[in-house]
């Protein structure tokens, strides 16, 4: 298996403040990893250093090519998707332009055409409100949506932070379901942050736990999910 | 009934100028959240440049397409060298560099071509449109003119990629920086556009107001009233609010006894105060849909 993203020695800082001390991890070409920990923890911080949307030191690397220094607009281009906390949908457009959003910068436009078809048949409720202002959509709703566009990029690596948040269990089962079904079949690299550890474990493959801005534990999800003492102290359940 | 009419009419074509300024000042709200006070000036100095292409033998309408075009350049080096450094900066400081444009460019234009007002020619002549008493070709043709430039506009920012960016950049920054757009440069764009929509405004208002350092002053300042009674989020409705106040600026002067032509300016002022007051979002400004 050959590594997709590998970061070392990540420190991150707000102002004065650093968030993340010195944070290593790497992830597998084609795996579904989670990042867990408590509120606080550093878990968007690790994703936001990625995109450099904070001021951070240390190592990214992304098929083996440096990401350090690079504008969070062209490590887009690379073919990372990241779906922020809140989901960053732009809520005064319609529900297809978000989707045209996605693929912004992509050049073949008879391929979006046809990926947008591919995200309606994904997720059909996107179909019938395609028109409608994606402000107007129920959260669970702007999540697929969120992911949707993420995936117009055709990306090699989605970075989602807390798709579970705020949304009814029963909709993060779908949504978690989706994921997965993305990740299999579309071959796409998954990195989710996630605070509902016990979904985030069932989902995933591979597991980093971190608590103040460092790597804890990590290994296989379902060793981590198996191993009770592990459970008790980081995971809370 | 006659002279109502006609108002109205006179009403429409300046309140097409005033349309073009609020939204060139919309423009640059919506992509930095700061007022252009040097819109105004900014026009008055490209007009200055197509008066002076064509005291150089260039015919009216390359002059116009050229001075467009220098004005878009300008308008993103004005960005890239003043603004973009300013980006983080108190709203103070953002105000005062506006101030500095202000002045600045207001003195390089009377340096340059200096104080004295200036014969502006129309393309479109002075007669009575199609035989009618109520308008004259150049009103008419600065309605054309506008109602072009709007179409243009709103093909542009709703069926083209790069106008989709443009929204994308100026509504939701971070949103867009993480789908791939340069923000940065969305910003830079819309100044450029910004300019050279209030190119085109100086450039059509400049026969009936004369050429001057000073000519757009009033202007903007209708602009502004225009901007803020049509929501200064909505760049529908700083058209809207453009030919509103357009045609109310010309019946209050007819009609009100005591206001003329002289009170007509505290009159967009008092309309500026009264929407702030009233309903400070504007007429067509933004209630943003959200559900958490």
């Amino acid at each position: 298996m050959t590594t997709l993203l590998n970061v070392k020695d990540l420190r991150a800082y707000y102002g004065q403040v650093q968030a993340l001390h010195g944070l290593s991890f790497s992830l597998n070409e084609g795996s579904l990893t989670t990042l867990l920990g408590a509120n606080g923890a550093g878990k968007t911080t690790t994703l936001r250093a990625i995109c450099n949307m904070v001021r951070s030191t240390g190592a990214i690397e992304f098929e083996g090519k440096p990401l350090s220094n690079r504008s969070t607009e062209s490590i887009v281009r690379f073919g990372i998707a990241h779906v922020p906390q809140g989901r960053g949908t732009f809520t005064t457009m319609t529900v297809e332009e978000n989707l045209q959003l996605g693929a912004i910068t992509r050049k073949d436009s008879a391929g979006i055409v046809s990926d947008i078809e591919r995200m309606y048949a994904h997720f059909p409720v996107l179909k019938q409100r395609h028109t409608q202002q994606a402000g107007t959509l129920s959260g669970g709703e702007q999540q697929m949506l969120a992911v949707a566009r993420a995936l117009m990029l055709r990306p090699r690596l989605m970075l989602l932070d807390e798709p579970s948040f705020g949304l009814a269990p029963l909709v993060v089962r779908d949504l978690f379901g989706i994921l997965g079904k993305i990740n299999r079949e579309d071959r796409v690299s998954i990195l989710v942050v996630e605070q509902n550890a016990q979904l985030a474990l069932e989902l995933a493959d591979q597991a980093y736990v971190i608590e103040t801005g460092r790597i804890v534990m990590s290994g296989n999800a379902k060793d981590i999910a198996n191993n009770e003492e592990i459970r008790k102290s980081y995971l809370g359940y | 009934m006659e002279l109502f009419t006609n108002q109205v009419l006179a009403g429409i074509a300046t309140g097409a100028i005033y349309a073009c300024m609020a939204l060139a000042v919309v423009m640059i709200y919506q992509a930095i959240d700061h007022l252009n006070f040097a819109q105004g000036e900014m026009a008055m100095f490209s007009t200055f440049i197509s008066w002076q292409l064509m005291q150089w033998g260039v015919p009216y309408w390359a002059a116009f397409i050229l001075t467009l075009a220098l004005s878009f350049v300008a308008g993103i080096a004005i960005e890239r060298i003043l603004f973009k450094p300013l980006a983080k900066a108190p709203v103070l400081t953002n105000v005062a560099g506006f101030i500095a444009l202000f002045a600045i460019i207001n003195s390089s234009a009377g340096l340059i071509w200096d104080f004295t007002i200036k014969q502006y020619p129309t393309p479109f002549g002075s007669a009575p449109f199609l035989g009618s008493q109520l308008i004259s070709t150049h009103q008419a043709g600065m309605i054309g003119v506008t109602v072009l430039l709007l179409l243009g506009l709103y093909f542009f920012f709703q069926y083209t990629r790069i106008g989709l960016a443009m929204r994308a950049a100026a509504s939701v920054p971070e949103s867009a920086r993480l789908v791939g757009i340069n923000t940065s440069w969305m910003i830079a764009l819309g100044w450029g556009m910004a300019t050279a929509i209030g190119a085109i405004a100086g450039m059509l208002i400049a026969p009936v107001v004369f050429l001057e350092p000073n000519m757009m002053g009033g202007v903007l300042i209708y602009g502004f009233a225009a901007a803020v009674l049509g929501g200064l989020t909505s760049p529908f409705g700083a058209v809207v609010g453009g030919f509103l106040v357009g045609i109310f600026e010309n019946l209050a002067g007819t009609y009100i006894p005591g206001v003329g032509n002289e009170l007509k300016l505290p009159i967009a002022l008092a309309l500026i105060i009264s929407v702030l007051v009233v309903k400070p979002a504007g007429l067509f400004g933004r209630h943003i849909v959200k559900r958490v």
